[in-house]
């Protein structure tokens, strides 16, 4: 707890002596970066060992604000999203020192380091706060400090427009928030949370209530379908190490706070399980699709995000079945899957978006279609991206692959059960995962085939570097994460048990107990990795050996014999994805603008597609104009007079006096 | 001096505000009411002539009497404006709502039980008929200058309600709202200076450019 609180402190101080400097061009950066890293590591020893004893830390102090108290406490399932929170905002931080860097001149770094390291400490917080003023203040703070952020290249207009959604977008979460803990604070009489889980308030229909403004608000955050609209232009418009904090950790804090809310609950009401399982794959089939027809290489990463959430959501979901049907094996891995697939996505987002940021660094466009051949000039860079990938997709023997694979064994373990209420959303979930699997396995495939193999298809391209040392640091960080956890994935599952007992309230040697029964397959997928580890490397080294006296040319990619080849011949990402996105087009409605080649002799022609948001643009567009043309009928009571308003005050409260006095 | 007396005068005060005018009557008439209420304190005779309540009485006599007036008429001789040309709400209009005002505010003052102040019953409407003429000059009139006159007849209308209900409303409140009130006049006055320099004219309503 002390831990965790001195690191609070640290990043706050490190983030206003940052903003206190000025001129020198890097200082700024080596402070905040600097006080992030000590708190980081600071924080990754204290919640791991709390993870790891399984115990809960509090601490109260008195509070002279109106309304709730200071009251922090860490226990396990704060420790675990605290691991990834503290883990990824050092990487991204020492990321960001040298990926800042061009900013120097024009930008004053040290607004950005105090915001970064104020979304840092406010992440936390959020994290260890058991009261719920304490809680929106932290939230809140959060949202602020990554608005902020996002708008760092304010200058550019869609950078601007992108800003304002995620704000509008994160305070409509807020509100149902609010109202959700003025009710919970109005039924136990205070707002600590330790009495809402006493008080068990998640129950009846009112719990029914407060999951839903839950799911809303918390979801809104996490980017759950169709309420993920912010997702796909911030993350985009935000430097590269805040998009893979924002993607990687900020939107966790949606998950944790659903998650925290569910421990009030005496026993969740059946559809809530049906519910997440439905919400979690609509998010990860269609986060996929999405992601499948973009060509913003962010972007596509940010529709990942939704489709991880929605892997998420499904775990969650499938926890949710197995507690109110009584299964505790449902309940176990439904939950340890979610769990560890938010350490997982942290790890692989956050490196995929570092990776992103390093190539659109070295070469200044996020476009797919203008990179190529990155692999031969960036092969640091390429090789993380590339395990990132395959990470993401669920593969062997990396971490997406457990994380996953415990919720196939937990809806498998369902779909055998004879009670068709439950079997049938089990093999729902094994459908849909397998769809999200597949087709981020064909996103993937596009996006590290297109950008890093072939040829080049724009001059940036040809003349990329390989980005400096300090970014690659955080990344081959990244990179062995994945590949560690994906080989212990039995250890690491066995360490999230206290957490998973936090949220079922099943006790500790039960969990224990159901994870056991899953270590078999968990310990045969850890030993094939090794395997195949050792055949790659094997292999390897055999073809090293039978080149090594003989002569080796290199020709270009797509040569195909040609005398004159161009990179122009080259698949492109649209092309390649075509097959997929044009049998989903009633989904996506992609905009086409093509020029069509209809001579003998072609001459010019293009073609141009566009992706829009489907929830943005058939959900959230029409209600907005709506309620836009409804508040301009309210035009008349603007009347631009001091007098009138002061009148409107005068009548507002002489009709409250009249009223209390009647 | 009795407390009714005084009173009564404060409602007369406040009936000639929404009759006059002249800006300089009206300044010198919020000037009465303020030293007036300087000594309502004084006069209820013991019960409240405690040293906090005496310092803070001739504190916003000093303030309201001479310090308030003086400041206005500054901005006054600034501004050269001496009187309030077409109000929204003309003169003979204004004393009929007054009266109105002056009905609802005693069927409030009766509505309103303060604990303890039988001896002070007239009171409460007073207060109200000051708080709702202070709003109503705010509203209907277009100088800036009346805007600052109406806070201050609302905040006398507070000041009169805080007596009744001493010992309800503690020392520091007080001091804070004089303050508020110190504050407030100096900025005002200022403000209504620069308006009036910038635009040619301290007519509030003709600063609604700003509408959507």
């Amino acid at each position: 707890m002390l831990g965790i609180l001195t690191g609070i402190i640290i990043l706050l101080a490190s983030g206003f002596l940052a903003l206190l400097i000025r001129g020198r061009r890097l200082w700024a950066s080596y402070v905040g970066a600097g006080g992030v890293v000590a708190a980081a590591v600071l924080g990754v020893v204290s919640s791991a060992r709390i993870l790891s004893s399984g115990g809960v830390e509090s601490l109260r102090l008195a509070w002279a604000l109106p309304l709730g108290e200071l009251h922090v406490s860490v226990d396990a399932l704060s420790a675990v999203f605290l691991l990834a929170v503290f883990g990824m905002s050092g990487l991204s931080a020492v990321y960001g020192i040298e990926y800042l860097a061009p900013y120097g001149g024009r930008k004053p770094l040290g607004v950005s380091w105090f915001f970064f390291n104020l979304l840092a400490a406010s992440m936390v917080m959020v994290l260890v706060a058991r009261d719920a003023v304490l809680f929106l203040i932290a939230w809140e703070t959060m949202s602020l400090a990554s608005f902020f952020l996002v708008a760092f290249e304010n200058e550019r207009a869609e950078v601007r427009e992108a800003a304002w959604t995620y704000l509008v977008a994160t305070h409509l979460g807020t509100a149902f928030l609010l109202v959700m803990f003025a009710l919970l604070g109005r039924a136990a009489g205070c707002f600590d949370f330790d009495r809402f889980g006493e008080l068990k308030l998640l129950s009846g229909n009112m719990g029914s209530v407060l999951f839903i403004l839950a799911l809303v608000g918390f979801g809104t955050k996490a980017g759950f379908m169709p309420v993920h609209v912010w997702l796909p232009e911030a993350h985009p418009a935000a430097p590269s190490h805040v998009s893979a904090l924002m993607s990687g950790v900020m939107i966790k804090t949606g998950i944790y706070g659903l998650v925290r809310v569910l421990t009030w609950a005496e026993r969740p009401v059946w559809w809530w399980g049906y519910l997440m399982v439905a919400i979690g794959l609509t998010s990860g089939v269609f986060g996929v699709l999405f992601a499948l027809a973009q060509h913003d290489l962010k972007r596509l990463l940010a529709y990942h995000s939704v489709e991880n959430i929605g892997i998420i959501g499904t775990g969650i979901g499938v926890g949710l079945i197995g507690m109110s049907f009584d299964l505790p094996a449902l309940v176990v891995l439904g939950f340890s899957g979610a769990f560890l697939h938010v350490i997982n996505h942290a790890i692989f987002k956050g490196l995929l978006f570092l990776a992103a940021g390093a190539v659109l660094h070295e070469t200044g466009t996020r476009n797919i279609e203008r990179l190529g051949g990155l692999i031969k000039s960036m092969p640091w860079t390429g090789l993380a991206f590339f395990v990132g990938a395959a990470a993401i997709c669920g593969l062997p023997p990396l971490n997406g692959f457990v994380s996953e694979l415990l919720i196939y064994l937990g809806a498998f373990n369902g779909a055998k059960s004879m009670a068709a209420l439950v079997a049938a959303p089990m093999l729902a979930v094994v459908v849909g995962l397998a769809l999200i699997g597949g087709l981020a396995a064909a996103c993937f495939a596009k996006a590290f085939g297109i950008v890093f193999q072939g040829e080049p298809r724009s001059e940036q391209a040809a003349h990329a570097h390989e980005c400096v040392g300090l970014m690659r640091v955080p990344m081959l960080f990244l990179a062995i994460g994945c590949a560690l956890i994906g080989l212990f994935g039995p250890w690491v599952v066995s360490v999230l048990a206290p957490a998973v007992e936090c949220v079922s309230g099943l006790p500790l040697s039960s969990v224990a107990g159901q994870l056991a029964t899953s270590m078999r397959p968990l310990t045969l997928v850890a030993g094939c990795g090794v395997v195949l580890i050792m055949l790659g490397a094997g292999f390897a080294l055999v073809r090293w050996r039978l080149l090594r006296h003989r002569s080796v040319s290199t020709a270009v990619t797509w040569d195909c014999g040609y005398v004159r080849p161009t990179a122009r011949m080259q698949y492109t990402a649209s092309s390649f994805a075509q097959p997929l996105t044009a049998l989903f087009s009633p989904v996506l409605r992609t905009a086409r603008k093509a020029v069509a080649i209809d001579d003998v002799f072609p001459g010019h022609s293009e073609l141009e597609t566009h992706t829009p948001d489907v929830a943005g643009e058939f959900l959230f567009r029409p209600i907005f104009s709506g309620v836009g043309a409804l508040f301009s009928r309210l035009l008349w009571l603007q009347q631009g007079r001091l007098q009138v308003y002061i009148l409107y005050v005068a009548i507002a409260l002489v009709t409250l006096l009249v009223w209390k006095t009647r | 001096m009795s407390v009714e007396l005084i009173l009564t005068v404060v409602v007369l005060t406040n009936l000639r505000l929404l009759g006059a005018s002249r800006l300089g009557a009206c300044i010198r008439t919020v000037g009465l009411q303020g030293l007036l209420l300087g000594l309502l304190p004084l006069a209820t005779g013991g019960r409240l002539t405690t040293l906090h309540v005496v310092v803070l009485a001739v504190g916003s006599m000093v303030l309201k009497g001479f310090v308030f007036p003086r400041l206005l008429f500054w901005a006054l001789r600034e501004a050269h404006v001496t009187r309030e040309v077409e109000p929204f709400i003309g003169y003979t209009g204004s004393l009929l709502i007054g009266g109105f005002m002056l009905g609802g505010a005693v069927w409030l003052g009766d509505r309103l039980v303060i604990g303890g102040t039988t001896d002070l019953s007239w009171v409460v409407a007073v207060a109200m008929f000051s708080i709702l003429t202070g709003l109503f000059l705010i509203v209907a009139r277009k100088r800036a200058i009346h805007q600052v006159l109406g806070f201050l007849v609302m905040e006398n209308g507070i000041y009169i309600f805080g007596i009744g209900a001493i010992p309800g409303i503690p020392l520091l409140v007080e001091l804070g709202l004089l303050l508020d009130i110190f504050v407030a006049v100096f900025v005002m006055g200022i403000a209504v200076y620069h308006i009036n320099r910038e635009f040619d004219h301290m007519e509030t309503d003709k600063l609604d450019v700003l509408r959507g």
